[in-house]
């Protein structure tokens, strides 16, 4: 149960960061942190205490952790990765535009 | 091998995609070529296989595995609806782009996230597995943060920005939904997710499923554009180029926010009953507040995204009535939107192109100068305010009705009054942009080139049409696809007693 | 690749990098190739080709190792890769089903066994190699000003 709540926590951290944090690198990092929390959470729920790792072997027992949240958490995580890409090239190049990280400095849009 | 069609919809527009990204500095002739047959290829797909369909759902299971080890795509009526409306406004902008995108350089860069774009929508569409709809969310979200970033101008990198940050927070609240339903029901598959949890009690596993319906709600809504969730979206559709808005604001809000939403969440039993509510209420908030704003604008593009969030909130409206006069309503609305809103976004970028202004103010008399341009403006303003024999008239007369019926009477004179103060707000557009006497710098205004034209026109005729023809619009394409969601809500009404 | 450029890192790091590159690549080869039997696969093993050249641009500077690499050899590494693996969707769907894994499946844990997988897993190495890689070099395009190629 510790890890769930762990798990919570650092999805909230993650959230602060994007949410509060003025500085756009900052905010990529909070967005990285709080998907990871999801994936975690994901991997959290298909494991199974003394679980094998899912390579099924001629013999071996059938007690393996779910590996379906394996594979999904694999595609999240390459998901992520792209968005992460996309996001730290917006930022660089708004870098490049406004000389400055600090969003409150480039807000143009009402929004 | 015959069903296996449908996975066309995926397939080809991901093969003009990756083609032009593997030649990326191609010449823009050949970028063009790839990028606008392909749409123009899967209208047709979609318009054949609307035609060869059966009267049953089609169940198409991947690499074969039977549901629900394997991923199945379900080609049923709602689907079906999504699938011609996407592909059309896709095959329009798509043709529209090729005269737009010429100011623009990266023409292969351009087409190939626009067919990237194209293929996860269809292909979210088609998904009747939770987690390969969270998949093809983000990869037509990824396209779309890319698109709406394109000019690389100040405004574009913050909207788009805004747009990478607040859709990714949305996409992993969706993934923590998923996530948590998984875990209480140990299947991703949305017939298998419905069954398990229809044969339970309704309190064994309801908490858990709440809690996911409440995360990712919230994530769809903001995908969605519905108020409180909205506010990148003006941002996001009034800087990214003409095409992109039309696309963004045409298609991706409904199929990412409320399609997806309904298509998971009327097919689950603990949250069928709340979730009406909820739309309900996201839907006559963002009605007003989203034409309330929209009154105050006066740059183009800006106005129009104010009255998408309006105009989302009729969807949702019609949507979470519940009833099925209300649900086929609402979907009428989506099309309807779908083709108007897609269509005033490339008036707005035809009037940019030619006379270089955004501003209502600066603009004047463009009508005598742009025939065709006004002339499908005057036409897309009519329908989306609700003028009869139009189009919109018809999906929001329906809304109404099925409001007052439903016994939602705030909700019904809401949406009435938000009609009159949206055709205030286009006779505005129209007297300020089109009407009057041409101001002097912009006598020598030409109309855009064919590429251009057409495409507009064919909206416009869709517009009359869909209106005209409203009869015979319902009884082949909105009832098979409202008895989809109206059976869903039946069942899973009927599974907790 | 020579040794004394000015650029990169220092002679020890360039060294080390001389020797283990080519070490890495085959290992991110071995890791694809192996994919159907032990963890890793497609995606793992593209991401260590990827590092591989990525190695050799940190040691030696982005303009030496450009001349050894290319941005656009990356790019259509990207699509081949991608278009290979929609190709063998495609030949599955002809074969009766979208991905259908129409190969014979072999005997398990033998290296030619679980049908098209393993070629599912090639395709995907070459598009994450090539997908990770020009990732990298678009980011270092950014330094000193950058360049505004695209409007």
């Amino acid at each position: 149960m510790i890890n769930y709540f762990l798990v919570f926590v650092l999805f909230g951290v993650g959230l602060y960061g994007v949410l509060v944090k003025k500085n756009i690198v900052k905010k990529i990092l909070g967005l990285a942190i709080f998907t990871y929390a999801v994936n975690l959470f994901f991997v959290l729920i298909g494991y199974k205490a003394g679980g094998a790792a899912p390579i099924f072997a001629v013999g071996s027992e059938a007690n393996f952790v779910d590996p379906l949240p394996q594979a999904i958490v694999l595609t999240a995580i390459v998901i992520d990765l792209a968005i992460l890409a996309l996001a730290v090239a917006i930022a660089l190049r708004i870098y490049e535009k406004h000389g400055t990280f600090d969003i409150t400095e480039i807000r143009n849009l009402k929004g | 091998m015959r069903h296996g069609i449908i996975t066309l919809f995926l397939a080809l527009p991901l093969a003009a995609a990756f083609l032009l990204a593997a030649v990326g500095g191609a010449k823009r002739r050949f970028a063009e070529i790839v990028g606008v047959s392909s749409p123009l290829a899967l209208l047709a797909l979609a318009v054949y296989v609307f035609f060869v369909r059966g009267s049953e759902p089609l169940v198409y299971s991947f690499s074969g595995w039977p549901a629900p080890l394997g991923v199945v795509w379900v080609l049923d009526g709602l689907s079906m609806l999504m699938l011609l409306a996407a592909n059309f406004v896709a095959a329009a902008v798509a043709v529209y782009s090729v005269g737009y995108m010429k100011s623009y350089t990266a023409p292969a860069k351009y087409y190939a996230l626009f067919n990237l774009m194209v293929g996860a929508m269809n292909a979210l569409a088609l998904s009747g597995d939770i987690f390969n709809i969270y998949v093809f969310l983000e990869i037509a979200s990824v396209a779309a943060y890319a698109l709406a970033a394109f000019g690389l101008g100040r405004d574009e990198l913050e909207a788009s920005f805004k747009y990478v940050i607040l859709g990714s927070t949305a996409s992993a609240f969706i993934l923590m939904g998923v996530a948590i339903i998984y875990s209480a029901t140990g299947s991703l598959n949305l017939a298998d997710i419905a069954a398990v949890l229809a044969a339970r009690t309704a309190d064994s596993s309801g908490g858990a499923i709440r809690l996911a319906a409440l995360l990712m709600t919230s994530g769809f809504a903001l995908k969605a554009g519905l108020v409180p969730f909205h506010a990148w979206l003006p941002d996001v559709h009034s800087s990214a180029p003409s095409p992109v808005s039309a696309m963004l604001s045409g298609m991706l809000i409904k199929v990412a926010g409320l399609y997806a939403m309904a298509r998971i969440f009327f097919f689950i039993a603990p949250v069928a009953r709340i979730m009406p509510n909820i739309l309900v209420f996201l839907g006559v908030l963002s009605m007003i507040v989203g034409v309330l704003l929209a009154l105050g604008q006066w740059d183009f593009k800006r106005l129009l995204a104010y009255h998408s969030v309006s105009q989302v909130g009729y969807i949702a409206l019609g949507l979470g009535l519940g009833t099925p006069l209300g649900i086929a309503a609402g979907l009428y609305h989506l099309i309807n939107h779908a083709v108007f809103k897609s269509l005033m976004f490339l008036n707005a970028g035809a009037v940019e192109y030619s006379a270089g202004t955004r501003d209502l103010k600066s603009a004047g008399g463009l009508a005598a100068r742009m025939p065709v341009t006004g002339a499908t403006s005057l036409t897309a303003s009519l329908a989306i305010a609700g003028v009869p024999p139009l189009n919109g008239f018809w999906s929001k007369f329906m809304i109404i009705i099925a409001a007052f019926q439903a016994g939602r009477y705030f909700a019904g004179a809401a949406a009435a009054i938000v009609s009159v103060l949206t055709l205030a707000s286009f006779l505005k557009v129209q007297k300020y942009v089109f009407w009057g006497k041409t101001k002097e710098n912009l006598s020598s205004v030409k109309e855009v080139p064919l590429s251009m034209t057409l495409p507009m026109a064919a909206l416009a005729v869709a517009c009359v049409l869909l209106g005209i023809f409203y009869p015979v619009v319902r009884d082949t394409l909105i009832q098979p696809a409202a008895m989809v969601l109206v059976r869903a809500l039946e069942y899973s009404a009927g599974a907790i007693k | 690749m020579r040794q004394n450029t000015p650029q990169g890192m220092s002679v020890i790091v360039k060294t080390v990098t001389r020797l283990t590159v080519r070490l890495i690549f085959l290992f991110g080869v071995y890791v694809i190739l192996h994919g159907h039997l032990t963890p890793g696969g497609g995606f793992a093993g593209g991401v260590m080709l990827a590092l591989a050249a990525v190695h050799v641009m940190l040691a030696y500077g982005r303009d030496t190792a450009m001349k050894e690499l290319s941005f656009s050899g990356a790019q259509i590494f990207e699509g081949i890769g991608a278009l290979a693996f929609l190709v063998i969707g495609l030949s599955g769907l002809a074969a009766g089903v979208f991905f259908k894994n129409y190969l014979a499946p072999g005997t398990p844990f033998e290296f030619l066994s679980g049908g098209t997988i393993i070629i599912s897993n090639m395709a995907i190495g070459l598009k994450v190699m090539g997908g990770l890689f020009a990732i990298f070099v678009a980011m270092t395009f950014f330094q000193g000003g950058g360049t505004d190629d695209k409007k």
